[in-house]
């Protein structure tokens, strides 16, 4: 099976999981993106073809929110948050840090695949800041040499 | 000998600090030393600076140690834990520390006591009282008991909830819904998150109660896909609630149907606004939609709506249990009731403070909080979030109370408090206000979308001290724009904390060159 093809029987698969659904297109947006990782410029069409929506519609939804991506993230994904909360406690050093040491900017993978780094504005974490999310896992009260310590966990963990 | 009950908390926050090596840490030290032991894990206490906290049950209640490490438990063990004993780490009775015995714990009653997942332990401390209730009530009655209660939307407007009801009452149409917001986005809110976490079907319970009372059958969460935690429970705890009867057609055979699904966000802090919110939860951008109509009239999907925030919805069922006039006897003012405050950033003891409205700022900032987590003087607060103003040391006698903060021009919002010491650059926080609404803008109107890039340009000039006179006064003309040409409170509010930020702390834009 070509991989043109395979994508259509995921989307399809997907699609069809939210039949009846009202306004579906985010539900469908989110399932894409938990499975493969990212929404593929190639699924916009099939998406759209599988709601009934014009392609610019989902085009459209899928750029407003800057949860969905159009390329894969690294194998980890670390979210440092910026918001106020964290920046009163040192957020801001803590992502230039983590820039530093990762050496990539926000929105970027590391040349290996490693890790994309994501700025994230509020993690509900603001009682103990600064906070982070690796993976999906809360951290709290995050010092420099403590994402050091994350970061490294990381490097073992590697296949 | 009966088996100790230990207590931790399975609370994002607590996880983020190691709770869950320190549960293996007792469970693995139990084991070993061939103790029998009890683990349940619940909610957080919201005391996030005792985090990860202990508790055993006790026969005066529960003791509480903290801030507990894995590495400390083998220690703990050795004098004689579970048993109450005497450690550094001991706190005394849970109900007796201060920061917890001062607070009015109404809708976070069972927050940090029971477990969250267990439907058991919400009926035996008084869950579904209010639902019984209302079950027996004529809807009307109902939107009548939250309309005396004086309960005001905490998600940021503060609107009476029981007109809102009455309007999506009175409206005739095929179809009804309940939207919970879930968004919070603010920084330095986390309540929401909080009561999903610790106490899921207490939302679920208001939901339902306000589903009943205006006639809606169907109920929406919109969350925000920040907190998987929170999904996991809320979720677990619909599915519970529905297998016992309390949600689906038939609640407790009553032969009326209520029914609930969440909907993820995808990122983005507009869609807190209750019309992006619809938006979003329809499957489209979330951009803001022009009012009227009001969702209460025309909301999700064409429908009368109700929007209400996480904890104004978990606010009626201790309402309708023990009536509007017991509510009431919380709060100053036309602030009823308790509100949730989160207090957080640069102070000692942060975390979750439910206390009736009327408390003055300082009194939670130094007697709850303890000042400053560096020690140093507590220069300015953040309140209501990123679109609130900062409130200078000056005004910190000020009570938690809509009006009297609307009086020195700030908001309390969803009450999230945000602390910053005396090494904030004001300048910077204003020039990040409009960063952050820049970045955020649906993109509809121009004052916005425009407006707050721009804004961003002349604080940088004026800290340059490139034409610091002229480009104050464009920044003030800006914002008077974007307060007043903005369709939304994204950009009608961003510009609050940087007037605010200009008007009490000047000299931060006047350093440089
Ligand atoms: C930019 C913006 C963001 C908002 N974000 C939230 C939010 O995250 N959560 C929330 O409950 N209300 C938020 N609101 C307020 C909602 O528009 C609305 O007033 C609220 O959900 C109504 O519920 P309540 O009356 O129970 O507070 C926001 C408003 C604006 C203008
Ligand atoms: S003020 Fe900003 S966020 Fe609100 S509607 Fe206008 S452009 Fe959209
Ligand atoms: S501001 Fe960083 S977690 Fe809330």
């Amino acid at each position: 099976m070509s991989d043109t093809e395979s994508l259509r029987e995921t989307i399809e698969g997907i699609v069809r999981r939210f039949e009846g659904v009202p306004g579906p297109l985010l539900a469908v947006l989110h399932g894409v993106q938990d499975l493969l990782g990212h929404v593929p410029a190639a699924a916009i069409p099939l998406i759209a073809e599988g709601l009934n929506l014009s392609r610019a519609e989902v085009h459209g939804v899928v750029t407003f929110y800057h949860h969905f991506r159009d390329r894969p993230a690294g194998r980890h994904v670390l979210r440092v948050c910026r918001a106020e909360a964290c920046q009163a406690m040192g957020g801001v050093a803590l992502g230039e840090h983590a820039r530093r040491r990762l050496g990539v900017d926000f929105e970027e993978t590391t040349a290996d695949g490693g890790v994309t780094l994501q700025a994230v504005y509020c993690l509900g974490n603001c009682a103990c800041s600064p906070a982070v999310m690796l993976d999906g896992e809360l951290h709290g009260r995050v010092t420099s040499q403590q994402l050091d310590v994350l970061l490294e966990g990381l490097a073992e963990r590697k296949p | 000998m009966t088996v100790a009950t230990v207590y931790i908390s399975r609370d994002a926050s607590a996880l983020s600090l190691g709770a869950e090596a320190v549960a293996q840490a007792i469970e693995r030290e139990a084991q070993a030393r061939g103790v029998e032991l009890r683990l349940v894990r619940t909610g957080s206490r919201g005391m996030c600076w005792l985090e990860p906290l202990v508790e055993v049950a006790g026969p005066d209640g529960r003791v509480a140690y903290g801030p507990v490490t894995a590495a400390d438990v083998p220690g703990l063990f050795a004098a004689g834990f579970p048993a109450v004993v005497k450690h550094p780490l001991c706190q005394g009775p849970t109900a007796r520390i201060p920061y917890f015995e001062r607070q009015d714990r109404l809708t976070f009653a069972r927050v940090g006591v029971v477990d969250p997942l267990s439907i058991d332990d919400y009926l035996q401390h008084d869950g579904y009282g209010g639902l019984r209730k209302a079950l027996e009530m004529a809807p009307a009655r109902v939107v009548q008991e939250v309309t005396d209660s004086g309960l005001r939307g905490r998600g940021g407007a503060a609107f009476p909830a029981g007109l809102k009801w009455r309007t999506v009452l009175e409206q005739v149409a095929d179809c009804k819904y309940v939207a919970c917001n879930a968004d919070e986005g603010d920084s330095g809110t986390f309540a929401d998150r909080m009561l999903m976490e610790g106490d899921p079907f207490v939302l679920i319970e208001g939901m339902t109660i306000a589903g009943l009372a205006v006639g809606a059958t169907r109920g929406y969460v919109y969350l925000r896909i920040e907190y998987p935690h929170a999904l996991r429970t809320l979720q677990a705890a619909i599915d519970t609630a529905r297998r016992h009867g309390y949600l689906g057609h038939d609640i407790l055979g009553s032969g009326r149907g209520f029914d609930i699904e969440i909907r993820l966000g995808a990122g983005a802090y507009i869609c807190g606004e209750e019309t992006s919110m619809l938006e979003s939860l329809e499957g489209r951008r979330g951009e803001v939609r022009f009012r009227p109509p009001l969702p209460a009239v025309k909301g999700l999907f064409g429908r009368p709506t109700v929007v209400n925030n996480v904890i104004t919805l978990a606010s009626v069922p201790l309402i309708l249990e023990r009536g509007a006039a017991f509510y009431k006897e919380y709060g100053v003012g036309r602030s009823q009731g308790t509100l949730p405050i989160q207090l957080a950033g640069n102070v000692r003891r942060g975390g979750l403070i439910e206390k009736a409205f009327g408390v003055t700022l300082r009194e939670v900032l130094y007697d709850f909080g303890g000042g400053s987590a560096t020690g140093r003087p507590i220069r300015a607060v953040q309140a209501g979030g990123p679109l609130g103003a900062y409130i200078p040391a000056s005004q910190f006698d000020t009570p938690l109370d809509y009006e009297a903060f609307a009086g020195i021009d700030a908001m309390l919002g969803h009450g999230g408090l945000v602390v910053f010491d005396d090494s904030v650059d004001m300048a910077q926080m204003a020039r990040y206000a409009m960063e952050f609404c820049a970045l955020e803008s649906c993109g509809k109107c121009t004052p916005c979308r425009i407006g707050s890039g721009r804004g961003v340009e002349i604080i940088d000039r004026i800290v340059q001290g490139t034409d610091r006179e002229k480009n104050l006064a464009l920044l003030a003309e800006l914002c008077d724009t974007m307060v007043q040409g903005s369709l939304c409170g994204l950009g009608g509010m961003a510009p609050f904390p940087v007037q605010s930020a200009l008007k009490h702390f000047p000299d931060d834009f006047r350093r440089g060159a």
